[in-house]
């Protein structure tokens, strides 16, 4: 049974206006990460509060458990959530902060003690119970609010960007540390950010959304390599997916699959001449950026070439490359959204 | 399902029942005001008759016994005219005092600035005994220049922190940017971070308005006669005739000065509220 | 061009111009120290004199003035009554304004007609809204007394004397200073909510909380400086207050309303004793003394948080 499922979830905050979150359709696997993924607005974090029971849908149901929970408020479901800004009580201890949800759901007091010291050991802060949480550097304060959501061992995980208000260099070591602690405690966990990096790295599936809208529901290999539409598919990816509008339908494929020509095996492959216009020299690899020649001028393509591969594509050069066959993806046009291959458009 | 939905109503039974108390009791004073300056003295001075309504016609005769047989209008005219005038000392030397510290002085400006605050707890009742002595010596007894004198010693320090929050609040680099094109430092806080200020002066204008008017010690201590009143003072004392107090006049008087106050006011109030909590609110 | 720039750059690095900023606001500061600082000091050197209004002479008596304030029963009375007015009129008006602020937290239709009226007995002038409520009060005419006697609680010819009798006078002073204060304390108290992050409380509704625990363990401890503002501030209108007093009651009936600073008018000014006065004034500087420290250390607690 789906540990949190949505029903045609809509949510309208001004009337006449499109909606936060449109109808969306949803549910997680046990014990999976399950991450929505999105940019700034596209309704992921309201997705979330309604889950949560911060927010109240507009339409649609919202299930946990197998019960609708449309209802009830936050406590009276079985869910722990950990906010941007993690939102610890400045005023008690960490010790207090992760007793907190064991005083308010009257838990016997004599089970406090432990089971605040067994959160606490299952991340690591047991010196830190006595600080106060300006005292705090930002990963401990993170494994805090971590610990203050286990101890209720609730039946859902809810993180929302808990990773945006570190710095870059603390981000990679939490991340890391995030996906440990899954592992180790295996709860149901839905995680909302709008870093594709992170989405890829931590998660099971992948919910892309935009516009309070569903694009897509993957594991990150499926939405990277098989994306739905135009959205997903340059969302995706960084450098994006180079994008080339024929009449009727759009031919993309990936910088990585963009290589020169005798680079690309196979004889089902398709070439172009590249101007190449100017470089990135990023160590591991480099980002070349281009023209194809013929009547697609306008656009710029992008191409990626690892640190092994032969030098020589320097600014103002002009080559031969080719993308496999297999490497294009093909989307109509008016629609967007995926389409079978056409033959070549541009012959 | 039905106690989710009992507990919503009685939540919102009890949120209109505590709104509904305090308006009526911290406002029905002012309905009753303007009641009564509206009724008929008859009307007024009858014990059964219900004062929450008119029992006889309305009428204007307190409006036009205020106007034409009091000072009432003098009042309001030397109040405004103490007003402008305490308005214009405070600025000139409140706004470029709350610039310096902000600016100018570092780390020793934030401890002048706090002491500056301090004077502000030195009440009046503390002080307008000396200070009638010395207004007494200067000549200025029972005329509003000893007013004029005394009330920017409060006007000057709530006008400085009130600034002071607010000059907080503009980038260094505005006048940083105007240094490096070749003005000096007082004319980029001339040309540049005055105009900018704007609000904020305003603010401490209406502000030290509102004190001017409700200030009452040193106007009840420094002025006697009955001509140089300010109408803080002149209503509670002259408009009071012996033992008959004019009632509907008094209740009038009340309401014209109190008013605009009260509109301005409300317009400024969260940058009041600002200077107030300072500090303990970040 | 460059060149005639760069001399005339006024040392824009330095952003500290001591000199500049010392003119800027020594006027100020001299205007300060010369109509309170050298007042006060006046004041303390009054309280040891023999100073009378009208009176020319003046001759150092050392403690005499304190010794006679200390044996007048009026002065103890006085002293009483400011601390009792004050401690009462705080304690009413923290728990009203808690709960006035948490009714006005969320927007709702009408919001700010609610809030203009709230705040009328703060922004009307002191005097004039004290006159309002003594018409409000008066023995024979007052409106609570004709609501009370519609209801039959009272005979029309047995009403109260509100300012009349001694403990309702009192209760009558502090009733009209709480109305002057909830206002105020109550702006400033949703100051101090809308300083709270959005997301505590929600976290606090997530961990379990109902409304009175968020209250109670969350909300108000994190509002515990804007408290300590609020309750300092109305500490000093409430003690440092003459105006109501003199209006409604001029200390009467029998001194029993009577404050320090209410007693320092009567005493300094309509009975032209200046030194009296002066002593009598002095009296509030301990108090004042104890806020201000009290004003500081919140505001050093909050620059270290």
């Amino acid at each position: 049974m789906a540990v949190v499922e949505t029903r045609n979830v809509t949510k309208v905050f001004k009337e006449g206006e499109l909606g936060a979150v449109n109808n969306v359709n949803l549910a997680t696997e046990e014990g999976e990460f399950l991450v929505f993924l999105g940019p700034s607005g596209s309704g992921k974090t309201t997705l979330l509060r309604m889950i949560a029971g911060l927010e109240t849908p507009t339409s649609g149901e919202i299930l946990i458990g197998g019960q609708v929970v449309n209802d009830l408020s936050p406590r009276e479901r079985r869910i722990a959530m950990v906010f941007q800004s993690y939102a610890l009580y400045p005023h008690l201890s960490v010790y207090n902060n992760i007793c907190f949800p064991l005083k308010a759901q009257k838990v016997p007091r004599n089970l406090h003690k432990q089971k605040v010291e067994w959160a606490a050991g299952l991340l690591g802060i047991g010196k830190l119970l006595d600080r106060k949480p300006r005292e705090l550097s930002g990963g401990e304060r993170q494994r805090v609010a971590l610990a203050r959501a286990i101890v209720r061992e609730p039946a859902v995980f809810l993180l929302d960007e808990p990773l945006s208000n570190l710095d870059a260099k603390l981000r990679a070591s939490a991340r890391e540390e995030l996906e440990q602690f899954h592992k180790s405690v295996g709860t149901t966990t839905i995680y909302v950010t709008h870093d594709q990096v992170e989405a890829m790295a931590m998660g099971d599936r992948v919910v892309v959304l935009n516009h309070g809208v569903v694009r897509q529901i993957g594991t990150p290999k499926e939405v990277y390599e098989q994306p739905a539409d135009t959205f997903v598919a340059t969302f995706l990816g960084s450098p994006p997916m180079n994008l080339i509008e024929f009449p009727g339908v759009i031919v993309g494929f990936r910088p990585e699959a963009f290589l020169p020509s005798d680079l690309v095996p196979g004889s089902r492959q398709v070439k172009f001449r590249y101007h190449v216009k100017y470089v990135e020299y990023l160590g591991a690899e480099r980002v070349l950026y281009g023209n194809i020649e013929g009547h697609l001028e306008a656009k710029e393509i992008v191409a990626r070439l690892s640190w092994n591969m032969p030098s020589g594509y320097d600014a103002g050069s002009v080559h031969d490359f080719s993308v496999a066959e297999t490497d294009l993806r093909f989307f109509d046009r008016k629609t967007e959204k995926r389409a079978e291959p056409k033959p070549y458009p541009w012959q | 399902m039905n106690r989710g939905l009992l507990r919503k109503i009685g939540a919102r039974v009890a949120h209109v029942l505590v709104l509904f108390v305090f308006v009526v009791l911290l406002a029905f004073p002012f309905y009753w005001m303007v009641v009564a300056t509206f009724k008929q003295n008859l009307d007024l001075y009858k014990m059964d008759n219900n004062p929450f309504l008119f029992n006889l016609p309305p009428t204007l005769d307190n409006l036009r016994l205020l106007f034409n047989e009091t000072r009432f209008v003098l009042w309001l005219w030397n109040t405004a005219l103490v007003g402008v005038i305490v308005v214009g000392i405070t600025l000139l030397l409140a706004v470029p005092a709350a610039y310096a510290l902000t600016r100018l002085t570092g780390k020793w400006g934030e401890r002048l600035g706090i002491v500056i605050f301090l004077t502000y707890l030195v009440p009046p009742t503390l002080l307008f005994i000396p200070l009638s002595r010395v207004v007494a010596i200067l000549g200025l007894q029972d005329t509003l220049w000893a007013l004029v004198v005394v009330y920017p010693t409060f006007t000057i320090p709530f006008s400085i922190w009130l600034l002071m929050a607010f000059f907080k609040s503009i980038p260094k680099e505005l006048e940083d940017a105007a240094m490096v094109d070749g003005l000096s430092r007082f004319q980029a806080f001339v040309k540049m971070v005055i105009p900018i200020s704007i609000s904020g002066i305003l603010t401490v204008v209406i502000f030290t308005f509102t004190l001017v008017i409700q200030e009452f010690v040193y106007a009840l201590t420094f002025i006697s006669p009955e001509s140089k009143q300010m109408v803080g003072v002149g209503i509670p004392i002259f408009l009071v005739r012996g033992d008959v107090y004019f009632w509907g006049s008094l209740m009038a008087a009340c309401l014209i000065a109190s008013l605009p106050i009260a509109f301005l006011y409300n317009l400024f109030l969260d940058r009041f509220i600002a200077g107030f909590t300072v500090g303990a609110v970040k | 061009m460059a060149i005639a720039r760069t001399s005339r750059i006024k040392s824009a690095g330095a952003a500290q111009s001591p000199l500049l900023g010392a003119a800027m606001f020594a006027p100020a500061v001299l205007y300060i120290l010369a109509l309170i600082g050298a007042p006060f000091l006046l004041a303390i050197f009054y309280a040891f004199s023999d100073a009378r209004i009208g009176s020319t002479e003046l001759h150092f008596v050392g403690f005499e003035n304190f010794r006679s304030i200390l044996h007048s029963p009026s002065f103890r009375q006085a002293v009483q009554n400011s601390i009792v007015f004050t401690v009462c009129a705080q304690a009413i008006v923290i728990v009203c304004s808690l709960t006035l602020s948490t009714a006005l937290e969320q927007p709702f239709r009408g919001r700010g007609l609610v809030r203009f009226l709230i705040l009328l007995p703060w922004v009307a002038p002191v005097s004039l809204g004290t006159i309002g409520w003594k018409w409000i009060l008066d023995s024979i005419y007052s409106v609570i007394t004709w609501v009370l006697v519609y209801f039959h609680f009272f005979t029309p010819f047995n009403t109260p004397m509100w300012l009349g009798e001694p403990h309702l006078a009192m209760a009558s002073v502090i009733c009209v200073h709480c109305w002057r204060l909830i206002p105020f304390s109550t702006v400033v108290m949703l100051a101090g909510r809308s300083a709270i992050p959005r997301e505590i409380p929600e976290a606090a509704a997530i961990d379990g909380a109902g409304f009175w625990r968020t209250l109670f363990r969350i909300r108000i401890p994190m509002m515990l400086p804007i408290i300590n503002v609020a309750v300092l501030f109305g500490t000093i209108f409430t003690f440092t207050d003459m105006t109501v007093v003199y209006i409604l009651t001029a200390g009467g009936p029998f001194d029993s309303t009577q404050t320090l600073p209410s007693l320092a008018f009567a005493t300094g000014v309509q009975g032209s004793d200046l030194a009296a006065g002066a002593a009598i004034s002095l009296f509030l500087v301990p108090v004042l003394i104890l806020v201000a420290y009290f004003m500081l250390r919140v505001a050093h607690r909050a620059e270290v948080t």
